[in-house]
C-alpha cells in the first residue's frame, strides 16, 4: 500500500479557550505515510509537540471510523477535506501532496463557539432534538415489530436520512450557517415511516423554531451542505421538510 | 464474602416472571423522590436512562462525548439479535438461550441468558415503533441475515450502521426525556471514584471535562454502563475514548471484577499496517455471510488472489468446519487465522492476513445485492486500503473488540455492592468466555429497557435509604482525593508520551494475553506491568493544567487505570489454566487445536477484589451449574 512518505506544513487554529482570542499557528507535519489518517498525522505532530514540551493540538474524535460524528475541523476551506462523502477521521494523506500546505479550523458557526483549538459546543444539536426529533413511544406498548408494514422503499429513503451522524459539517459549510440539512434528516426519516405519523406536524414545526433559536440561520438553497455531509444526505430531505412544514402551518390543529 | 447470584428457584421458563411478581414496588407517586446516576449513555446506559425516566425517577446522566449521541455504541454494524422465528427456520428463545450458552463456551448463568433470549422480542418491537430504519424486504416485513454461531437467520439490521439506528432510536427517546425535565445530562463529564457511604453505593466523582471542575453527585442508586475495555491493547476496534476507568474506581471501592481475562478477538478486521495506527477497523462479522475465507495452499504464494486458480486455494474454514462453515464463531474464526498465517500461509504486506473473497457471492446474486447489503463497509474498507473488495477480495485479521469480562453482577444486575449496578458490556453477565455475533446490542437493549427498571425499584423499594448530601463525609472527602490524584499525574514531569506508554502496555498484552496464552508468557507479563507502571509514574509526559479542556490529563488518568488493570487482566488468565471461547490457553487444546475446558477445576466465575495496587487480589468463586444445556466440547463441524 505505502508509497513514500512526506512533509507538509500545517496552519492550524490555536485558541486557548472559549473566551481567549485565537491565531493560525504554524506546525511541520514530518515523515508522514500515506496510509496515515489524518487524524493520525495530528497524533505525529501532537506528539513532537509533547516531546518539545508543549501544548499538543486538541480536536475531538472518537471512533476514528466515520460514524460517531465527533471529528469535526474545516480542512483549506472544507469541511472535513476535499474527500467527498468522508469524515476528517476517514481521510487518509494519500489525497495530500508532499510539501502541501494544509489549513484546519474549527467548524465555525454563531451556534457552535469555539471551546478550545479545533473543538466547538455542539449542544444546540442536541437541542433540536429534544424539541422534537423523536416518536413518544413509552418502553412497554409497542405492538409487535410486524404489525405494521412499511414498504422497502420507504424504509431505504429514511435510512437515507438517518444516516446523519450530527457532526455539524451542514451547519458549517452553509454561508447562512443553517443547520436545516441535520433537521431535515430526522423530519424526513420519522415522516417516511408510519411510527412518525401521529406527530408530524408538531415535531416539524418545534425542531424549525428551536433550531432559529439557536441561533442557526435559514436554508437559502445553495446546496453547499450536501457537498459537504460526509454521509451525502441529499437536499431533497429539505424539500420534503418544507412540505412537512407547510402541511403543518396549513393544517395544524391548536 | 459469599457470592449469591439470587437467581430465583422454579423452572427458567418461569423464573423471570416469577421474580418480577416478587419484587417490591415502587408505588407512582414515590418515583419521583428517587434520584438515580447513570454513566454512560451507550445503547445501555441511553436506553435505560430513557426508561427509568418514563416510569418517574429523576435520573443524572453522565457521558465523556460531548453528545450521548457518540457514545461508542454508535459504531456497531452488524445486527442485533431477536428469537422472533420470522423466517420460520426453527428459531426459538429456547434456542436462542442455548446457542448463546454453547456460544459462550458454558461459562455463563443460565438463568440470565435465558431472560436474554426471552425479552429480546421486545426490543425489536420498542425500536421499531421509535422509528428505527431496519432492513425489510418487498412485502413490507422485516429482514432478517444469520450471523456467526447461529444456524438461523435471527439478526435484524439497519444497512452496516445498526449500532447507530439502535442507539439514535434511545438516544430520541432519551432526549425526549430531557425535554419533559427528568433526565438531567451531564455531557462532557468523566466518572472519577464511587462513593459508599456505609457500604452503600450513593454517588459519584466526577470531572467537568471542559471546567476542570471535581463535584460529587449523589442518589439513591448508581448504575454504570460503562462499556467495554478492549483499548487496553491499544489498537482495537472501539473508539479511542473507551476505558476502564469508571469500572476500574469502582473495583478499588469494593466491587468485584469477574472474568477480565474474556476478552474477543474479532476474526474480520483490517490488518495492522506501519506503526502509527491509532485503531483498527471491523468489518462486520456479517460478511461473512457473503464472503468466503481462504488463503492459497502453498506457503510464500505471492501471486495476486485473482490468479491464483481455485484448486490452489484452502477455504479453511469450509474444510474444517463443514456445517458452519464460514459462520464458525468468532473464537473459532480468529484462532483459526492465527494458526493458518502462523503456519506461513499468510497473505499481504505483513503475512499476517486471510482472504475474505466476494467473488461467488457477486456471481450468484449480482453487484448490485452486495452493494445493498455492504455497501458502507465496503465504501469503508476502500476508503482505509484504497482498494475495492469487489474486484479484489478483502484482506482482514483478527483484532481485539469486545471484553466479556466486567464488573460482576447478580441476577438483578447489581454488583455486591449494594446500589450499584451494571449494564451492558461493562458487566459480565451473559456472554460467558465468547459471545455471538450480533448479542452485544441485544444484551445492552434488554438491560436498560426490560431488565435494570424492574430490578431498581426492587432495590430502592426494599431499602431504606438515609439522605446523603455532597458535603458530608465521606462524600466530600472524594472529591478531594480525586483533585489530589490529578495533582500527582500533573507533576509527573517525564519524557515518554502516554500514547507511547499505552502502545508498549498494548502490544505486551497482545503478545503475551492475546489470541492464544501460555504460563511463561503470562508470567512474564505479569512481572512487566508493573515496571510499566512504574515508568509512567516517573517519566511519563502530562501536559496542560487541571482547570481547564486537557486531552492529555484525561487520558493519563486512563492509561494510569489500564496499567493497573492490566495486571489483574493477566493475572485471571494466569490463573484459568483452561481453554474456554476465547481465553485460548496453549497447554489445554484438543488435538486438532480446539479450545479445551477443564470443568472439574474451571466451571466457575472468578470474581477478583481488590486489595491495593501491586498486591495480590482475592479470588472469589461463583459456582456455574448447567441444568438445561449440558456442557459437551463444542464443535462446529
Ligand atoms: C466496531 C464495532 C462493531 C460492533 N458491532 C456489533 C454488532 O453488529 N452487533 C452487536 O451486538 N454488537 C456489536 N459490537 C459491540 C457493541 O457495540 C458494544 O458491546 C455495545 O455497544 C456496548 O454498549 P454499552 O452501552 O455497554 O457501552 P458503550 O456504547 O461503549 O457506551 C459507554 C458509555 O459510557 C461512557 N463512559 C465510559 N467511561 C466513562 C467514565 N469514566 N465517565 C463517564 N462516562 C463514561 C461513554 O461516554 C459512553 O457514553 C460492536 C463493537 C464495535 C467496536
Ligand atoms: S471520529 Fe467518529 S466520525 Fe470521525
Amino acid at each position: 500500500m505505502s508509497r513514500r512518505s512526506m512533509n507538509l506544513t500545517l496552519r492550524v487554529w490555536r485558541q486557548k479557550g472559549p473566551k481567549v482570542r485565537g491565531a493560525f499557528v504554524s506546525y511541520q507535519a514530518k515523515d508522514i505515510s500515506p496510509d496515515q489518517s489524518f487524524l493520525e498525522m495530528l497524533d505525529t505532530v501532537n506528539q513532537d509537540l509533547l516531546l518539545k514540551g508543549e501544548e499538543p493540538i486538541h480536536f475531538d474524535n472518537d471512533c476514528r471510523e466515520g460514524i460517531c460524528g465527533a471529528c469535526s475541523m474545516v480542512i483549506n476551506g472544507q469541511a472535513h477535506g476535499p474527500l467527498k462523502g468522508t469524515t476528517t477521521c476517514q481521510l487518509h494523506m494519500r489525497h495530500f501532496n508532499d510539501g502541501d500546505t494544509v489549513v484546519i479550523e474549527p467548524w465555525r458557526a454563531k451556534a457552535f463557539p469555539v471551546v478550545k483549538d479545533l473543538i466547538v459546543d455542539r449542544q444546540s444539536l442536541d437541542r433540536i432534538i429534544t424539541s422534537g426529533g423523536f416518536v413518544s413511544v413509552d418502553v412497554g406498548g409497542a405492538p409487535d415489530a410486524n404489525a405494521v408494514l412499511v414498504p422497502k422503499e420507504d424504509a431505504e429513503e429514511a435510512m437515507d436520512a438517518a444516516a446523519c451522524i450530527g457532526c455539524g459539517a451542514c451547519a458549517a459549510s452553509c454561508k447562512n450557517a443553517s443547520a436545516m440539512l441535520f433537521v431535515s434528516a430526522k423530519v424526513s426519516q420519522l415522516a417516511l415511516l408510519p411510527q412518525g405519523h401521529p406527530e408530524r406536524q408538531r415535531r416539524v414545526t418545534e425542531m424549525i423554531q428551536v433550531m432559529q433559536d439557536a441561533g442557526f440561520g435559514n436554508c437559502t438553497n445553495e446546496s453547499e451542505c450536501e457537498a459537504a455531509c460526509p454521509k451525502s444526505i441529499s437536499v431533497s430531505h429539505i424539500a420534503r421538510m418544507n412540505r412537512e412544514f407547510l402541511l403543518s402551518t396549513l393544517t395544524r390543529r391548536r | 464474602m459469599s457470592l449469591d447470584s439470587h437467581v430465583p428457584g422454579g423452572p427458567i421458563q418461569e423464573k423471570w416472571d416469577r421474580y418480577r411478581f416478587d419484587l417490591k414496588l415502587v408505588n407512582p407517586a414515590n418515583k419521583r423522590k428517587y434520584d438515580i446516576i447513570i454513566v454512560g449513555t451507550g445503547l445501555a446506559g441511553a436506553s435505560a436512562a430513557a426508561t427509568l425516566a418514563e416510569l418517574g425517577y429523576n435520573v443524572k446522566l453522565f457521558c465523556i462525548q460531548d453528545s450521548p449521541r457518540r457514545a461508542h455504541s454508535i459504531a456497531a454494524q452488524g445486527g442485533i439479535n431477536a428469537a422472533k422465528n420470522y423466517p420460520n427456520d426453527g428459531d426459538s428463545i429456547w434456542r436462542l438461550f442455548y446457542d448463546t450458552v454453547k456460544g459462550g463456551d458454558f461459562r455463563a448463568r443460565e438463568a440470565n441468558v435465558y431472560r436474554l433470549a426471552q425479552v429480546s422480542g421486545s426490543i425489536i418491537d420498542q425500536c421499531v415503533a421509535q422509528g428505527v430504519p431496519f432492513a425489510r424486504d418487498y412485502s413490507g416485513l422485516l429482514a432478517n441475515r444469520s450471523f456467526g454461531g447461529a444456524q438461523v437467520s435471527r439478526t435484524f439490521y439497519a444497512r452496516g450502521q445498526t449500532g447507530q439506528q439502535l442507539l439514535l432510536g434511545a438516544y430520541s427517546s432519551l432526549m425526549r426525556q430531557v425535554g419533559t425535565g427528568k433526565v438531567k445530562l451531564y455531557p462532557r463529564h468523566e466518572m472519577l471514584d464511587l462513593a459508599l457511604v456505609n457500604g452503600v453505593a450513593r454517588g459519584i466523582v466526577t470531572r467537568d471535562l471542559l471546567t476542570g471542575a471535581i463535584e460529587a453527585h449523589v442518589a439513591g442508586a448508581v448504575v454504570l454502563a460503562t462499556g467495554g475495555y478492549s483499548r487496553i491493547f491499544y489498537l482495537s476496534t472501539n473508539a479511542v475514548a473507551c476505558n476502564v476507568t469508571a469500572a476500574w474506581r469502582a473495583h478499588r471501592r469494593g466491587a468485584l471484577f469477574a472474568n477480565p481475562c474474556y476478552t474477543q478477538i474479532h476474526p474480520t478486521c483490517i490488518p495492522v499496517h506501519g506503526t502509527r495506527q491509532s485503531k483498527l477497523t471491523l468489518m462486520s462479522e456479517s460478511l461473512r455471510n457473503d464472503g468466503r475465507v481462504w488463503v492459497p495452499k502453498n506457503p510464500g504464494d505471492k501471486r495476486p488472489p485473482r490468479s491464483i486458480p481455485e484448486e490452489e486455494r484452502d477455504y479453511y474454514l469450509e474444510r474444517k468446519y463443514p456445517s458452519f462453515g464460514n459462520l464458525v464463531p468468532r473464537d473459532v474464526a480468529s484462532r483459526a487465522a492465527k494458526q493458518i498465517c502462523d503456519a506461513g500461509r499468510g497473505v499481504g504486506e505483513t503475512g499476517l492476513a486471510v482472504y475474505l473473497d466476494f467473488a461467488d457471492s457477486i456471481k450468484r446474486d449480482g453487484i448490485g445485492k452486495m452493494r445493498e447489503e455492504y455497501g458502507n463497509l465496503f465504501d469503508m474498507y476502500q476508503l482505509i486500503t484504497a482498494e475495492d473488495p469487489t474486484q479484489v477480495p478483502m484482506r482482514i485479521y483478527p483484532a481485539p473488540h469486545y471484553t466479556m469480562g466486567g464488573l460482576w453482577v447478580d441476577y438483578n444486575l447489581m454488583s455486591n455492592i449494594p446500589g450499584l449496578f451494571v449494564i451492558g458490556e461493562a458487566n459480565f453477565s451473559d456472554h460467558g468466555a465468547n459471545r455471538l455475533g450480533a448479542s452485544a446490542l441485544m444484551q445492552g437493549l434488554a438491560d436498560g429497557y426490560f431488565i435494570l427498571p424492574y430490578t431498581i425499584g426492587g432495590y430502592l423499594a426494599s431499602s431504606s435509604l438515609p439522605r446523603v448530601g455532597v458535603a458530608d463525609e465521606p462524600v466530600a472527602g472524594l472529591v478531594k482525593e480525586n483533585s489530589e490524584r490529578l495533582t500527582r499525574l500533573l507533576s509527573i514531569k517525564g519524557k515518554r508520551t502516554l500514547d507511547d506508554l499505552h502502545r508498549e502496555m498494548g502490544l505486551l498484552l497482545w503478545n503475551k494475553c492475546g489470541m492464544s496464552r501460555n504460563a511463561q508468557g503470562l508470567t512474564e507479563a505479569k512481572k512487566r506491568i508493573p515496571e510499566l507502571r512504574q515508568e509512567f509514574w516517573e517519566n511519563a509526559i502530562v501536559s496542560g493544567t487541571d482547570r481547564d479542556l486537557n486531552q492529555m490529563l484525561e487520558y493519563a488518568g486512563r492509561v494510569a487505570d489500564f496499567l493497573e488493570f492490566g495486571e489483574l487482566l493477566v493475572e485471571d488468565a494466569l490463573t484459568r489454566a483452561e481453554s474456554c471461547g476465547g481465553h485460548f490457553r496453549e497447554e489445554s487444546q484438543t488435538p486438532d487445536n480446539e479450545a479445551m475446558r477443564d470443568d472439574a477445576n474451571f466451571c466457575h466465575v472468578a470474581a477478583w477484589e481488590f486489595t491495593g495496587v501491586g498486591r495480590p487480589p482475592v479470588l472469589h468463586k461463583e459456582p456455574l451449574t448447567f441444568e438445561h444445556v449440558k456442557p459437551a466440547q463444542r464443535s462446529y463441524k
